[in-house]
Parts: C-alpha cells; structure tokens; sequence
C-alpha cells in the first residue's frame, strides 16, 4: 500500500491540528504522530524584525520535496506524512512550515519528521528576506543547519 | 535555453529570468557562470562569489562541473534558507 502523502507550498496559513487529523482519522494500525510547525520569531539577533518574505522556485520546490517525502517513506515504515510550506510575507507569531508524520510506533515519526525538517532547511528551493528596521535583507544560509541534514547521509534507517 | 534567477542573485542580474543562446564551448555549469559573469557589470555583481551560488538544472541540484547541453532550463540562486 501506498504511504498517503500532501504536499502544498501555499500562500494561506493552515491548521497543524486539522492537518494531523486528516492522517488519522478512521485508523487504528497508527501508534503516534508527530507534527513539527515552524513559527517566524518577532526579533532576530536581538532587534525586532516587521516580517520575513519567503520566494520559492515553483516546480523544484514540490519536486524537491516530494523527493525527500520519497526518501522518507523508504526509510522509516512512516504511515502518512503531510508536509506544507508557505511562501509570500509572513508576520511574526504566523506558522511557516508543517511537517507531519505518522507511524506505528514513535521512533520513525520523530525521525522523519526531522529528517524533513532538516533537509527542507538546506535542500529545498526557498529563501528568506528578513525586514527590520525599514530595510529588507535576505537571511544567510546556517553551517548548523548543513551540519544537521548531513548527518543523516549514509545513515541507515533504524 | 532559459536562465532563472532567484533571491539575492535576481536581485543583482535586476530580472528573474531569460532566454540565451548558449555559446559555443560552454559545457558547465561553472562555464556557463563565468560567461554570465562577462556580461555586464550587474552580472559581474550577481556572480562575484561563484563558489556560494548553487545551481539547478531542470529543476534538479547540480554542482558546478555539471553538463548543461541537454537542459532546458537552468536556475542560480544563494544557499537556501527555508523550513
């Protein structure tokens, strides 16, 4: 059987809580689930920031995402997995990314939920402006966030 | 061929994308960097610091020593920064 897989870039805020229903609803084989929101923060090093503006290469964004839901579910006996992404002007305390996975048992959600998260950081066609203070910079890439998805290359599924 | 710019490197090149045609001996990503780079001072700008763009071909991650002659669009654009 199929994993039952969403992915949108979208816009529009949406419901984590409603998202993980949708994955669970009228099931009794899945154990846990496991939803990971992403929230833009009101200050950045310090300072207060008015907004962050995602763009996104539309086509390769769903393309590499749905490469890495691919690799997830080849990995990890995942269940389901929903993962949305926004894209436009986001204001502070708003949602920006979903990831949801579910599993029989904790350990693969946890684990590809992060997975997910992890290469969404590094490896998906989006980026971030940051506006502060009346200007508008684009935010640098993190070695700590390529620290992060490296490490799951070469591992094997536990 | 169509080239695509986004974030900071659209910026600088001042348009999100355009058609080329490819020159002669351009068989790279990296090549086809450079030559972009000679095309004006708003290129030279954009592409100062190749090593820290990163490049799609046909909406797939390619690295700089990738062949460009059988793609029909290619995409530059800094690091990402999304999730």
């Amino acid at each position: 059987m199929t994993t039952p897989t969403t992915i949108r870039l979208q816009r529009e805020t949406f419901d984590a809580a409603a998202e993980a229903a949708k994955l669970t609803r009228g099931r009794t084989d899945i154990g846990a689930v496991v939803t990971f929101t992403g929230i833009c923060r009101g200050d950045e090093a310090g300072e207060p920031i008015a907004a962050l503006t995602l763009e996104h290469y539309p086509g390769m964004a769903e393309e590499e995402i749905t490469r890495h839901v691919e690799e997830a579910c080849a990995r990890w006996p995942v269940l389901g997995v929903t993962v949305i992404h926004r894209y436009g002007r986001i204001a502070p305390g708003e949602d920006i990314v979903l990831v949801v996975t579910t599993s029989s048992h904790r350990a693969a959600a946890f684990a590809a939920a992060e997975f997910l998260m992890d290469y969404l950081k590094t490896r998906a066609p989006f980026w971030k402006q940051v506006e502060k203070a009346g200007a508008k910079n684009w935010v640098a890439a993190k070695e700590s966030d390529d620290a992060a998805a490296d490490r799951w290359r070469g591992k094997a599924a536990e | 061929m169509k080239i695509r710019y986004f974030a900071w490197v659209r910026e600088r090149v001042g348009k999100p994308e355009e058609e080329i045609e490819l020159p002669a001996g351009i068989a790279t990503v990296g090549e086809l960097m450079d030559w972009l780079a000679g095309r004006g001072e708003e290129y030279a700008y954009a592409f100062e610091n190749r090593k820290v763009i990163r490049a799609a071909i046909d909406r797939t991650h390619v690295r700089p020593d990738a062949p460009i002659r059988a793609a029909r669009e290619i995409a530059f654009f800094p690091p990402m920064t999304g999730g």
